[in-house]
């Protein structure tokens, strides 16, 4: 792969030129120590030091609701307004993977041409980062990334290293070619590999995942899950904030005064009663421990045993924001019987019942 | 199964399709018969898929649920439904008329792998609104009737009234290519000829049956499955050669929306037919 070097201080002005056809986003800070990707329209707005936004970058491809078409009596009105042309900068190595495994979920058996056209229309220029007290990326082997951005800018002292994921990224790297050095020195790389170390050391979490799909297996009984499921509020939180979390509900909006409808998709959520109501009212999953363990498989075995790696990239978004502190960190302790008991007298402080 | 997971619409599945309602009569007091036809005729024409596929249907303002096509691929053009009313579509699909459009997306799910049943032996088992999904393999098997064996077909219904399509079965009795037995779990008319008690009552008419070459479909509601799966057994034959259809709530039918699933499996791709010996491996039961 072919890496550059870039001056921290021309950072902005590259960003500045090639983003004059496209929109770009970056990480702002929206409430106190909360960030969010947004739509940069001044560039001193744009928080390089953040750790985790609120909502992963998947709200940029699926929005949280948008149209699929019009529906009339003449027939179907396509709408791909939600996927413009793109650029979002700062995108961590975790949530990189998280997009990943959305392209194999979104490209399988059946192409959805809503979240492909936006990917399509995206450039993803990644950001290298910190780990703070809830990052799991290490153990989840998503900390570093080797595809499915254009750029990835790696932060050394006083520039960047700019590693050229693709063709696209090469083109950007081309409009302003007097920013970029080739020379690459050992000095550079000692200070790259110093910064590499330093972070691994920095990771405070530290989860077996290889473990997980044969303990959620002999566990699937377990009161572990009875517990769990008496404490979840059912909020849904916990998916909306989850990058690798995909489901969706369709509606049929009836515009007024006309034979005409919009048709259009909303995020939902497993861990909500009313995803698995069939007609006559049944419900597959009306407890809350079922759903929940539907979630759980679906980040801590469906996927290890099939790609041999969970659908959980590590983000640590559920840890930041369950209200009663189930994620993936606490259930999977509870899972391997460590700590239960600090677990569990928080969690029968926090829920009135 | 049969593989394919190809549907009408190759660069946006999630567009419906313009079709025409053909026919519509009442089945019983909640179930509908719905006859329709795509728009446009090469696709009306050319549209294929399996007994056992299902295709989203959609009723402007109302939304979008699935329903098993009940025509058999071996007569193209038309698609044919039997839909009861549940909710919003359906009360939306029951008030149209014949002439009403409405869309239709799909084929969808993987189908009866009927193709590869050649020369072999096959059981319907049917209950109910069962029989949606297993009138097209039945009608398949009619109309290719020479290459398959031995056809039984068992089907119940809890009072003659609320057996569907009881006219097209009765006629069934006539013919000698196939033993049809039907029943109702109790007479209410008096004028019931047939088998009265639950469809399990039927078995014992099933003779010499040859587990080996023998291919069981099994739809009704749930309760239906546990005494029926139980008699197959008996009959000893193999749990994956007993096939059965699973019902979940379905919003995209091309295994995106995530609704269907059970565990890692996804009802709408890699259902709705199952081998009783995928279902035991299901943690979530039917
Ligand atoms: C593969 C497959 C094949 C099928 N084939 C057939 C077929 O051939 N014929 C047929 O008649 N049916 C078939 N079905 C079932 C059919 O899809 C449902 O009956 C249909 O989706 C009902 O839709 P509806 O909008 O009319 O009902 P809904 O309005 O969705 O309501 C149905 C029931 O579910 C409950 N419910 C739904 N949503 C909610 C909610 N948000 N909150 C609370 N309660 C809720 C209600 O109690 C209501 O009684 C099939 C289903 C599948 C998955
Ligand atoms: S399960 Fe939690 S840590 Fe893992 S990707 Fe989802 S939100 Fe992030
Ligand atoms: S696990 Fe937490 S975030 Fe998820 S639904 Fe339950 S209470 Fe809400
Ligand atoms: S119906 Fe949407 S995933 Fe199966």
């Amino acid at each position: 792969m072919k890496i550059v070097k870039l001056k921290k201080e021309n950072l902005f002005s590259f960003l500045e030129a090639i983003s004059e056809e496209a929109e770009l986003w970056a990480p702002v800070q929206k409430y106190e120590n909360k960030h969010s990707f947004q739509l940069i329209k001044d560039f001193s707005q744009i928080d390089l030091k953040y750790t985790r936004t609120i909502l992963p970058p998947k709200k940029l491809f699926l929005p949280p609701t948008f149209n699929m078409f019009l529906a009339t009596e003449q027939g179907y009105e396509e709408d791909f307004s939600h996927a413009t042309k793109k650029i979002l900068f700062g995108v961590h190595p975790c949530d990189i993977h998280g997009l990943l495994i959305l392209d194999r979920f979104f490209q399988h058996v059946f192409d959805d041409p809503y979240y492909s056209k936006a990917r399509q229309n995206t450039l993803i220029l990644g950001l290298s980062c910190w780990p703070d007290e809830n990052c799991m990326c290490k153990s989840t082997n998503t900390h570093i990334i080797e595809e499915g951005y254009d750029l990835f800018f790696s932060e050394l002292e006083n520039d960047y290293l700019v590693w050229i994921g693709s063709s696209q990224g090469d083109d950007c790297i081309r409009i302003k070619p007097g920013f970029f050095d080739e020379d690459i020195t050992d000095e550079d790389i000692q200070i790259y590999i110093k910064w590499q170390n330093e972070r691994d050391k920095a990771f405070q979490v530290d989860i077996n995942f290889v473990a997980m799909p044969d303990l959620m297996e002999l566990k699937y009984e377990n009161p572990i899950w009875e517990k769990l499921g008496d404490a979840c509020l059912a909020c849904g939180s916990c998916s909306n904030v989850c990058p690798t979390c995909n489901c969706y509900n369709v509606l049929d909006k009836p515009l007024l005064n006309k034979d005409t409808s919009e048709i259009g998709r909303c995020w939902d959520a497993c861990t909500l009663e009313s995803y698995s109501e069939v007609a006559g009212g049944e419900n597959f999953r009306e407890k809350r421990a079922q759903r929940l363990k539907l979630w759980y498989t679906h980040k801590l075995q469906a996927y290890i045993s099939k790609y041999g790696k969970p659908a959980c990239v590590g983000c640590g978004r559920c840890a930041s924001t369950c209200p009663v502190d189930i994620n993936v960190q606490t259930v999977a302790k509870a899972l391997e019987g460590k700590d239960m008991d600090t677990f569990w007298n928080r969690l029968s402080k926090e829920v009135t019942k | 199964m049969n593989g394919e997971n190809k549907c009408m619409n190759q660069t946006n599945p999630y567009l419906p399709e313009a079709a025409r309602i053909v026919r519509t009569y009442p089945l019983t007091e909640d179930v509908k018969f719905f006859q329709v036809r795509l728009v446009d005729m090469e696709k009306a024409i050319s549209f294929k898929y399996s007994p056992g596929q299902f295709a989203m249907i959609s009723v402007l303002g109302a939304g979008e649920a699935p329903f098993s096509i009940s025509s058999t691929p071996s007569r193209p053009g038309l698609l044919e439904f039997c839909i009861r009313k549940a909710g919003t579509v359906t009360n939306a699909i029951f008030k149209l008329k014949e002439n009403d459009h409405i869309g239709i997306r799909g084929p969808y799910g993987n189908g009866f792998p009927i193709e590869s049943m050649h020369g072999k032996d096959i059981i319907i088992v049917m209950g109910g609104l069962g029989a949606a999904p297993l009138r097209s393999v039945l009608l398949y098997c009619l109309d290719n009737r020479d290459i398959f064996g031995r056809v039984a077909l068992l089907h119940g219904a809890k009072r003659p009234a609320e057996m569907i399509l009881r006219e097209e079965f009765f006629a069934l009795k006539e013919r000698n290519d196939l033993e049809c037995y039907l029943t109702v779990d109790a007479d209410d008319t008096g004028k019931w000829k047939e088998n009265i008690g639950v469809v399990t009552t039927l078995f014992p008419l099933l003779k010499d049956i040859n587990p080996s070459k023998t291919f069981a479909f099994v739809c009704g509601p749930p309760v239906m499955y546990k005494f029926v799966l139980k008699e197959l057994i008996k009959l000893n034959i193999p749990k994956n050669q007993i096939l059965m259809t699973l019902e979940r709530r379905m919003k995209c039918g091309v295994g995106k929306c995530g609704h269907c699933a059970i565990d890692y499996i996804y009802t709408c791709i890699d259902g709705p037919v199952f081998t009783y010996w995928d279902v035991i491996h299901m943690r979530e039961l039917i």
